[in-house]
């Protein structure tokens, strides 16, 4: 009897083995594109920010810590010694600051919406998805210039006020934080909507009349049972958007007039006009660390509440 | 618990779900039926016939598109559901999945704003009753199915309702758990006294567990009565034929009173049958007669009815024995198998089928 059972299991642990290698042989191409297309630019932005910058951009192979003395410090012309300088530190904040709001408002905006295509008839539900997809119809950077023409001093809203009386002098918003942070809640909309209604279209509604039935009213529903339940939707919403948001370069650049430069800019700048490469290389890693850290926390906290309810 | 008070009163009610282009669904057709205080009441039917309709009426998840519903002789036809004092055990069960099970359970006397120690100790005692004790902090998806139903029982009950709605409760459990549960929910609506209203497509669990049962069909009511008036007594053929086995037989009235009628069968033979409450029957009508309520016979010229045996079917508690009879029509005679005694048969024999006293029952239709 014994031999038997363990021949069988031991066919059947082979069996199961060769099955997971196949599996893994299905994820080669995606592991091979991220590997070469992720991973190596990585190594070479972690290599270049511990290297010095070369006069005219590129880097000169010889270690050097400035690439991340500089983020913080300006060396004085005169006597080379380190001085407090937050101007990046500032521009982090800036962008942080937008990227919270951005993610906010688009949840605020974005939950109503998704809770309201998601309780459509389901055959008028794939309209809306479809209406919602429209944007990506077009390019982002289309989209961005068409948004200037339409908010600037001659632009549609101001023609319109002045026409109508309303203003007699155009109200200013091109190149202004107005600007970027609408520009930033149109581009990202999409992406918080779409995985809020990928989650509450999946909610089962008779857990909503369950609740009703259990004397909670409209917004006890809403707060103790829909939200609990779509939990992993807002997490991967807000993800979709906080992300992207904390990188943003051609909306703040056309609408923030260069003004307002947020991080993702401001790293370009260090390859182009800048050429520091170094310095470059290091803001986009202290970037991702603050995007990782901040990811940590988020995830922890949200996973807590869906645990706790 | 014969009479007591309406717990739950049905006038004139009619529901219409208005669908795409035009089409509009009848759900319920000027439906009132009285439900007594502390009275397990079943809406029996099979899909379609509008008893989840009636059930999510008096919840208030839908609303009565005529008449009015009563609870203890106030309408609540205009009150959410929320502002019922009636709860409901979903088919399928609907538990919230990111609370434990004593989060399930507290939920509606939170909502009622109860002070956290009165949840406890009630949530506790709802955890005795359901024999769950020990399972109040798992999670719902960590459970099994009769525990998840144990749960929504609890859950329900917790708030103290005046009425308890079961839709469907058991249909999700296999045929064991489905007897231990209907036990345990004639104890539960027992012990704590209150009006249950069940809803399901299973005769035999209607049978087993109400005190009083409706029979619907095509959104209508067709016949109120206990376990025994339903089964005994049909008064459609509908009725007749979802509750049970049963045989039809044509027949001829020749005369009625006291609340039975002189019917002559097809073959000749005159017997008497009852007949539905308030109907008076004439000329051609259906009578039927339960399996059970007549037997097979050697003695042909005492019998009601004669014919040759065309099959006998063993079923372990009981045999079915299908007679040919010789007007034409067949009639199938069930005998309880016992280890002494009764006559063996065979197929061919010839044969006859005697009616027990007051088998028959004179159908409306």
């Amino acid at each position: 009897m014994m031999p038997e059972l363990s021949r069988a299991a031991a066919v059947a642990l082979a069996a199961e083995q060769a099955a997971t290698s196949r599996n893994r042989l299905l994820t080669a191409p995606a592991l091979a594109v991220i590997t070469v297309f992720g991973i190596l630019p990585l190594i070479i932005i972690g290599v270049y920010s511990f290297l010095k910058a070369a006069a005219y951009g590129g880097v000169v192979w010889e270690f050097s810590t400035d690439g991340y003395l500089n983020f913080l410090f300006q060396r004085d012309i005169f006597d080379d010694s380190l001085q407090f300088a937050p101007d990046y530190l500032i521009i982090y904040l800036r962008t942080l600051i937008y990227s919270v709001a951005t993610t906010a408002i688009c949840l605020l905006v974005g939950y109503p919406t998704a809770y309201y295509m998601a309780t459509r008839p389901p055959a008028q539900r794939n309209w809306w998805v479809l209406l919602i997809t429209i944007p990506f119809w077009s390019n982002l950077l289309v989209r961005t210039l068409a948004i200037m023409f339409i908010i600037r001093d001659e632009g549609l809203i101001n023609a319109l006020l002045i026409w109508l009386r309303v203003i007699d002098k155009p109200i200013t918003m091109l190149y202004t934080n107005f600007a970027i942070m609408l520009g930033l809640l149109y581009s990202f909309l999409p992406f918080m909507v779409l995985p809020l209604y990928a989650s509450l279209e999946k909610l089962d509604f008779r857990m909503v009349e369950a609740g009703h039935d259990l004397y909670a009213n409209k917004r006890q529903v809403l707060w103790r049972i829909i939200i609990p339940l779509s939990m992993p939707g807002i997490v991967a919403g807000c993800l979709l958007v906080f992300i992207p948001a904390l990188g943003s370069y051609v909306t703040p650049l056309i609408l923030g007039g260069g003004i307002h430069l947020m991080i993702g800019d401001l790293i370009a700048q260090q390859f182009g006009v800048g050429r520091n490469w170094p310095l470059g290389s290091a803001q986009a890693l202290i970037l991702m660390a603050v995007v990782l850290i901040a990811l940590y926390f988020y995830v922890r906290n949200t996973s807590g509440q869906v645990k706790h309810g | 618990m014969a009479a007591g008070q309406s717990a739950i009163e049905a006038r004139g009610v009619t529901k219409i779900f208005q669908g795409a282009e035009q089409q509009s669904f009848k759900a319920l057709d000027n439906v009132s039926v009285t439900i007594r205080e502390n009275e397990f009441f079943t809406l029996l039917g099979p899909s379609g016939c509008g008893k989840t309709t009636l059930l999510r009426l008096i919840a208030g998840f839908d609303f009565p598109t005529e008449g009015e519903i009563l609870l203890y002789g106030r309408d609540i036809a205009p009150l959410p559901p929320f502002k019922r004092p009636v709860n409901t055990v979903f088919q399928n069960y609907a538990l919230f999945p990111h609370m434990t099970v004593g989060q399930n359970i507290g939920f509606g006397l939170e909502m009622l704003g109860k002070p956290r120690p009165a949840i406890e100790a009630r949530v506790a005692e709802m955890l005795r009753l359901v024999r769950m004790e020990e399972l109040r902090n798992r999670k719902t998806s960590q459970i099994s199915g009769g525990q998840q139903q144990r749960v929504a029982l609890a859950r329900a009950l917790a708030p103290q309702p005046k009425v308890l709605l079961l839709d469907e409760p058991l249909s999700a459990l296999d045929y064991k758990l489905r007897k231990d549960m209907q036990i345990e929910l004639k104890r539960l609506q027992h012990e704590t006294g209150i009006t249950f209203i069940f809803v399901t497509h299973d005769q035999e669990e209607a049978l087993t567990m109400s005190d009083r049962i409706a029979v619907m069909s095509k959104g209508k009511i067709l016949q109120v009565g206990s376990p025994h008036d339903i089964y005994d007594r049909p008064s459609e053929r509908f009725v007749a034929n979802f509750i049970g086995e049963t045989n039809f037989i044509e027949a001829t009235v020749s005369g009625t009173a006291n609340g039975q009628a002189s019917v002559r069968l097809s073959n000749g033979a005159a017997i008497s049958a009852g007949v539905p409450e308030g109907f008076t029957p004439s000329g051609k009508v259906t009578v039927v007669v339960r399996p059970e309520h007549a037997d097979i016979t050697g003695d042909r010229a005492r019998s009601t009815m004669t014919g040759s045996l065309s099959n006998i079917v063993y079923f372990g508690t009981d045999t079915h024995y299908h007679v040919k009879l010789d007007g034409g029509g067949e009639f199938v005679v069930r005998r309880q198998n016992s280890r002494v005694g009764g006559t063996t048969h065979e197929v061919g024999e010839a044969i006859g089928v005697a009616f027990e006293e007051g088998a028959a029952q004179v159908l409306r239709d």
